[in-house]
């Protein structure tokens, strides 16, 4: 039953004859994608095209417009819309899956070629650009100082507001400070880093160092942290408080022994997910902590290096060595982050029970 | 009904207040401070700051501008969004909706994963495997797509350009606006896609007439969240663009800046006066973020007045 | 056009769990078939299998035949969309789309299924409101959004939603369980007026609503926690509530259990 036969029929006689209409066989959709991928590939060898970006394009665009045609042939207009919908949806998948898939791919391949214990125990002390060998030590151990400092600043100021905003917080100050947490989480990390600069070097005078970099980190870490506590405190169900309220607990002693051990699975987590995401940034780190090819293990005095940074640097300096550096210290930071990650996600579901109803 | 204040009360709760009241200090210090140094700098600018196109804080005297960097920071952000508002959405909605169950939360959990990839990775690999990539794309769409003016390539060079730019941002955004998205798709109550269901609606109808309705603040939010990003991503951009100071048009010709690409490169070999001029980009960057979130604020709430009956 | 349904041999699973267990039953058009029955015994989602919502849930699926007059819902060329157009059905908790018009509302089913002039759509969705005894109270603000109106009142809408495509099958999963003594006797005086033109079936947990609305009432019952729901007896209602003719019957009737 054709559909655009029964929109011209008047409003009474709206309805169907039948229930039943030809349908495409379930293979269809997946012989279509072939059927594309194989002309986009065609095509794209034909017009000796080098690119497989101009393949892709091609080979999505006959599937897109393949779907939509057939379908309109063999079912109807609806059946086309909501195919052509779904075949759409599947090419955004595949779109953004393949350059995703590529950057892990790169990234593990080309890093693995250098990552091995010298790599990670040695810094860049007396290696020139051209050779190869040298390593990460350095910058390591500066990323996880500056990672470690931003940590111990931002997560009891982080963890502190969300108390308040969650168990005291009424009125104009908490409604500020909900704003200016939603407005902090956009500040773009280059400029939390022109902040510190602005103070800390260039008002107050002191030179590059780690603990700079950490400040800077802090800022952006903080309101992660006041945000992902916050959704944890609001899942501790209200019975708890007032079961411990009505015992004739202080609210102070209630949060401290009820309300956080409660959620401290998922409050943890979220530190650990805010200390993934600065552990990346490398803008802030750029302008404060300067950079070294030395070990330096005193972040307060004198620059250091960062993981990020070092990836930065590596790859300014474009030799084959530096190169393959920058892709060896990506592989480690990478490494790095998802460990946190998955860590944290860890500890969440081990710990979702307690937080749950 | 109050208890009395114990010592205990008042202490905790002047720490977490403080705590709270510190960001908002924080907050101000970084306007204010930023602020200070950019009128120094801008005092002492020869040219008008907001339309001048070169950027020469040492010259006698010092002549720098932000127009370029205005125009490339806004134009790459919107090519990013561009891209990747309908793609988030489109993944979100395979996710949600689309995917085979078994395939689904594992899917989710990747994506999220995604975003906690560092952006100077993007930009590493931007730069080594995606601009070869995209010289082919780009001779392409000059062929083709040149009568356009903005796909016209007037010379040679790889594509280290505002284009190719806009496609890693892309590329970069991705996850986060796709996660928030999901999320929100999750949440459309089942009876709503029901009633869709109900009345012979396709899947495709459905998520039209039940999902993205439900879903379009949190889309919007998701993308100014994704904006918010892309405006102030530096390392991806100061890897991959090759920088020059010039306005064009031709968005696949090599050149161009942002804010955050230009204090990244231009911070090093800048003295004092250089760096109070960076730093006054950079309070510009700062000013338009802050301008997008508001406005991403704003929507929200007004959206959640509008459906606040929403039993 | 009230259609007759013919039901044989309809078992239906969740996953591997199977929820109700060959049933057959006919439901007469132009009548109003009431389902009661203990908690999970299955029969809402009896109901589902009767416009093909069943399968929507994930694991969802159905063995057995389902006749509309002489087509098979679960034929194999059928479009489950074109059922759901066909039967249509109003749930148990008042589902308006929060986003859209009262007016909106009544014309989103019609609007799926072709393009209509302005003026058309506003005869079908007055007539609709009308049908539903909703029009003089929501007449002056079609425009205002339906999550606006009390719960009775979405229910109303909902149901001038289902009836403005004009489906053959009026399904009711409990339609009154989230509303108040007087929109429920409302929704009820509005189902003996609708029964003149559709077929209806409706769910009950409330047997005087049962015994008020219907015409003939089907017993589902389940042997334990766990197994799947079956179809009792069906009769006409006086019988079931009279005169019973299986003891569970009367036993769940009288309120022994359930």
């Amino acid at each position: 039953m054709s559909q655009t036969l029964q929109d011209k029929r008047p409003v009474a006689a709206v309805r169907t004859g039948s229930l039943s209409h030809a349908r495409m066989p379930r293979w269809a959709p997946a012989a279509i994608a072939v059927g594309s991928i194989a002309a986009g590939c065609g095509i794209g060898s034909a017009a000796g095209w080098h690119s497989r970006v101009q393949w892709g394009i091609i080979a999505a665009l006959i599937f897109v417009l393949a779907t939509y045609v057939i379908t309109t042939k063999v079912e109807n207009s609806r059946q086309a819309k909501d195919r052509v919908a779904t075949s759409l949806v599947w090419v955004c998948f595949v779109l953004a899956v393949v350059p995703l898939l590529s950057l892990a791919w790169v990234t593990v391949k080309e890093g693995m070629e250098v990552v091995d214990g010298y790599f990670l125990g040695h810094s860049m002390n007396g290696v020139l650009d051209v050779q190869p060998g040298g390593g990460i030590y350095h910058a390591l151990l500066g990323t996880v100082e500056q990672v470690l400092i931003a940590a111990v600043i931002a997560a009891p100021i982080g963890l502190l507001t969300a108390i308040y905003l969650v168990e005291y917080g009424r009125g104009k100050l908490a409604k500020a400070v909900t704003f200016f947490v939603d407005v902090m989480t956009g500040i773009p990390s280059i400029v939390a880093g022109l902040f510190i600069l602005a103070t800390w070097n260039l008002m107050l005078g002191f030179g590059p160092s780690g603990f700079a970099g950490g400040l800077a980190l802090a800022i952006l870490m903080m309101p992660v942290v006041v945000r992902s506590t916050e959704e944890m405190l609001k899942l501790v169900p209200n019975e708890l408080r007032e079961a411990s309220l009505a015992l004739g607990v202080p609210k102070w002693r209630t949060i401290l022994k009820v309300v956080l051990p409660t959620a401290i699975g998922g409050i943890t987590t979220g530190v650990m997910l805010a200390v993934a995401r600065v552990t990346g940034e490398t803008a802030p780190v750029l302008l404060l902590v300067f950079g070294t090819r030395l070990i330096n293990p005193n972040p307060f005095e004198g620059a250091q290096s960062s993981l990020p940074l070092y990836v930065y640097e590596q790859y300014a300096v474009g030799t084959d060595a530096s190169i393959a550096r920058a892709w060896g210290a990506a592989l480690v930071l990478i490494a790095f982050v998802m460990i946190l990650n998955l860590v944290a996600r860890g500890i969440a579901r081990w710990k979702a029970p307690k937080t749950g109803k | 009904m109050r208890g009395k204040t114990r010592p205990g009360d008042r202490i905790f709760l002047g720490l977490s207040r403080g705590a709270g009241i510190s960001l908002l200090v924080i907050m101000a210090a970084i306007a204010g401070f930023l602020a200070y140094r950019a009128g120094i700098a801008i005092s002492k600018d020869d040219a008008n700051f907001l339309t001048e196109s070169e950027w020469n804080p040492a010259g006698n005297p010092p002549v720098f501008g932000i127009a370029v960097l205005a125009f490339g920071t806004i134009v790459s952000s919107v090519i990013a969004m561009i891209i990747a508002v309908p793609v988030a959405i489109g993944i979100a909605l395979f996710i949600s909706h689309y995917a085979p169950r078994k395939l689904a939360a594992p899917l989710a959990y990747v994506v999220d994963l995604l975003a906690a990839v560092p952006s100077i990775i993007y930009g590493l690999w931007g730069a080594l495997f995606l601009v070869p990539y995209l010289d082919g794309l780009n001779s392409w769409l000059d062929e083709y797509l040149g009568w356009t003016y903005i796909f016209e390539k007037t010379g040679e060079g790889v594509a280290r350009n505002l284009f190719t730019v806009g496609i890693l941002l892309a590329i970069m955004i991705l996850p986060i606006i796709t996660n928030v998205t999901r999320e929100v798709f999750l949440q459309v109550p089942k009876m709503h896609e029901e009633a869709a269901l109900a009345l012979g609606a396709t899947r495709w109808e459905v998520i039209r007439m039940s999902v993205l309705p439900f879903g379009r603040s949190g889309i919007i939010s998701a993308s100014m969240l994704g904006l918010g990003r892309a405006l102030g991503e530096t390392m991806a951009v100061a890897v991959v663009l090759s920088p020059s100071f010039i306005i064009s048009g031709h968005l696949l010709d090599p050149g161009g800046g942002t804010f955050a690409q230009n204090i990244a490169a231009k911070f090093n070999e800048a003295d004092g006066f250089g760096r109070d001029a960076l730093i006054a980009s950079g309070l510009v960057l700062f000013v338009i973020t802050l301008l997008v979130n508001g406005a991403a604020r704003a929507i929200i709430a007004r959206r959640k007045e509008y459906s606040g009956a929403n039993a | 056009m009230a259609k007759r349904i013919d039901v044989s041999g309809l078992t239906a699973y969740y996953g591997s769990h199977k929820a109700i267990d060959d049933i057959s039953m006919t439901i007469e058009p132009r009548s109003v078939t009431a389902f009661i029955g203990p908690s999970g015994c299955g029969k809402s989602t009896f109901l589902r299998t009767l416009n093909r919502m069943h399968e929507v849930t994930p694991g969802g699926r159905v063995e057995g035949k389902v006749m509309l007059d002489d087509e098979d819902l679960y034929g194999s060329n059928v479009d489950p969309v074109a059922v759901r157009r066909t039967v249509g059905m109003v749930f148990q908790r008042p589902n308006p789309f929060p986003t859209m018009s009262i007016f909106d509302n009544v014309a989103a089913g019609l609007r799926l299924n072709g393009s209509y002039k302005k003026n058309q759509l506003a005869e079908v969705v007055e007539r609709s409101l009308k049908g539903a005894n909703l029009w003089n109270e929501v007449k002056d603000r079609l425009n205002k959004p339906g999550s606006g109106l009390s719960g009775g009142q979405q229910q109303r809408l909902c149901i001038a939603r289902a009836i403005a495509v004009e489906p053959d099958v009026l399904l009711m999963d409990e339609p009154c369980s989230a509303l108040d003594p007087i929109s429920t006797l409302a929704i009820e005086d509005l189902i003996g007026e609708l029964k003149e033109r559709f077929t209806i079936v409706i769910v009950t947990h409330n047997m005087q609503q049962a015994a008020r609305v219907s015409d003939r009432t089907a017993f589902f019952n389940l042997a334990a926690v766990g197994q799947p729901g079956k179809l009792i007896e069906i009769d006409d209602t006086e019988r079931i509530f009279a005169n019973p003719s299986v003891q569970a019957t009367e036993d769940y009737i009288s309120g022994r259990f359930g």
